[in-house]
């Protein structure tokens, strides 16, 4: 393979490179220079000092910010939480049922996103089943609600981004030697010592990947805490799209959507040298 | 398993669990597509109806949202294939300098939040004083389906034998015939993955194309306008109706793929 990927090479140089010619190109100057118009418009503040986006976006904003990184942390906590065991239980201990419950994980990809969320809103509404239950066993009280609250923004984003984390995680689960499992257990293991120094580091890229799916999107998201959340929900993502769209303050708007891009991708550094993995690339 | 015989069954109860919260929110968008509601807005349940179904094309401006989306899934999904599929093939084919960029450069699209990506590309659109339409949608869905293409196809193609391509021209093949006959029927499998994934994210793209689409209204953002107008049951009908095309689809390839594998196990003959 690599005897004949070198004789290739040597017999047409240019081919990769126009194989990738288009797609490159498109990426380049519909992603890269995007972005680069972006932080050019984020510092043309007609009458003030170029940073002047900047002041008002850290000033005015920053309650939404911390919001917003506090909301999808949670998110992403939870969704841990439930997605691993359930990843876990497909990749060990579903046998002939795995493609199915596999399907079942991604079968909402199949259901728009938004309509998704509407569903959510009918389920925690005034009077519907959700809040009726929970009366029912004391766990709210009369007159209590669900939909506008910190509770029903972080289930929401927790729900949309949940397969996002159980896909990755289960792929590297799969990818265990499973005689490595029997290794540690013919040498009296426990089933939970096994799991704790066997399966647990070796799903941990998956973890890595699961986990930026999830926070990413979900701490710039915006329909979750606008569908069902109030006004002390609102997280950074309505903001950018409320003054992009609505108020058209473009140099705030753009201060304000670089600043995120700009946290996030300090965050995935950070992270990625704490847990990091060449997985992503 | 020694001893955890109590354990694991309260680990498959809890997996059940959580595959239930999964699909909860599906069950009510099934349910309330047979619902009348009291008003305009279908989110309080109140009396068994087949009415939207047996009229599910009622409201124009929802049925002209459903074909834009349709319109701006096949383009940018056709467009998205080419180019990811040939990026996935460059990658995996050969070894070049910048094959790390490259990578880097496809993943970054992924890594970025919708809403920047979405407002920079508005910021670009704005200083070119673009008209925003379904030029500018299918540009940004092209963009962010190139990454997703690419990187399913590539993670089919690794560990690929490439040699077959060079026994079939040694044997004479042109270049176009090895292409036809061994490149694509390798490939077609991974490609055919890739375009339902693209396809699938366009038809429910709308943080991007919030930004992208002016004045125009794709299905996604039809909804999010009834949030405030009227709330009709034929929205879950058509959610529904995508839900089962794509998985009738989904079927057919599944089987389609099991059938070309027994096939091509019948064509080699066994020692």
């Amino acid at each position: 393979m690599a005897g004949t990927a070198a004789a290739s090479e040597r017999h047409n140089r240019l081919a990769p490179y126009l194989l990738i010619a288009p797609g490159i190109l498109w990426l380049v100057v519909f992603f890269v220079v995007p972005l680069i118009a972006l932080a050019q418009t984020s510092v043309a503040s007609g009458e003030g000092p170029w940073w002047d986006g900047y002041v008002r976006a850290l000033g005015n904003y920053g309650t939404h910010f911390l919001r917003s990184f506090r909301y999808a942390l949670i998110a992403t906590l939870l969704a841990l939480a439930l997605g691993y065991p359930l990843a876990y239980v497909i990749a060990f201990r579903a046998g002939r049922l795995k493609n199915l419950l596999l399907g079942l994980v991604i079968l909402p990809f199949f259901v728009t996103f938004l309509v998704r969320t509407f569903a959510w809103k009918t389920i925690l509404s005034d009077g519907g089943p959700a809040v009726w239950l929970l009366q029912q066993v004391y766990l709210l009280s009369e007159g209590g609600r669900l939909l506008d609250t910190t509770l029903a923004v972080i289930g929401g984003l927790t729900y949309n981004f949940l397969p996002f984390m159980i896909l990755p995680i289960y792929v590297s689960l799969e990818k265990i030697d499973r005689r490595l499992v029997e290794a540690a257990q013919d040498l009296y293991s426990t089933p939970l010592g096994a799991f704790r120094r066997v399966v647990l580091p070796l799903s941990l890229p998956g973890v890595f990947a699961g986990s930026l799916l999830t926070f990413i999107p979900a701490s710039g998201d915006f329909i979750n805490a606008e569908l069902l959340g109030s006004f002390n929900q609102q997280m950074i993502g309505t903001v950018i799209q409320n003054q992009f769209l609505e108020v058209r303050d473009y140099p705030l708007a753009a201060a304000l959507s670089f600043v995120l891009m700009t946290i996030i991708t300090f965050g995935v550094m950070a992270y990625t040298r704490v847990l990091g993995t060449e997985e992503l690339g | 398993m020694r001893g955890g015989r109590l354990g694991t069954r309260i680990l498959d109860g809890y997996a059940m669990l959580v595959l239930g919260y999964l699909f909860l929110p599906i069950l009510v968008i099934i349910l309330y597509s047979f619902n009348k509601p009291a008003g305009k807005f279908n989110f309080v349940w109140k009396s068994f109806s087949l009415e939207a179904w047996t009229d599910p094309f009622r409201y124009p401006a929802l049925v002209d949202a459903m074909i834009l989306s349709l319109r701006v899934a096949a383009v940018s999904t056709l467009v998205a294939i080419i180019f990811g599929a040939l990026i996935a093939l460059a990658l995996c084919r050969y070894r070049f300098r910048g094959s790390g960029p490259v990578s880097l450069l496809l993943v970054l699209p992924l890594t970025t939040p919708e809403v920047v990506l979405g407002s920079s590309l508005l910021a670009l659109f704005l200083d070119f004083n673009a008209r925003s339409g379904f030029g500018t949608v299918v540009i940004a869905h092209i963009m962010f389906s190139v990454s997703y293409v690419a990187l399913t196809v590539r993670a089919r193609l690794r560990g690929f034998d490439w040699t077959l391509e060079e026994a079939a021209m040694d044997l004479g093949a042109t270049p176009f015939r090895v292409f036809r006959k061994v490149t694509l029927p390798l490939i077609a499998p991974g490609i055919a993955a890739a375009a339902m994934l693209a396809f699938a994210l366009s038809l429910d793209d709308f943080v991007i194309t919030l930004f992208t689409a002016g004045s125009k209204v794709t299905y996604p953002l039809y909804v999010y306008g009834a949030r405030r107008a009227a709330f009709p049951p034929h929205i879950n009908v058509l959610a529904t109706a995508i839900l089962v095309t794509s998985l009738l689809v989904l079927g057919a390839t599944v089987v389609w793929q099991q059938r070309t594998l027994r096939q091509r196990a019948a064509a080699v003959p066994l020692p």
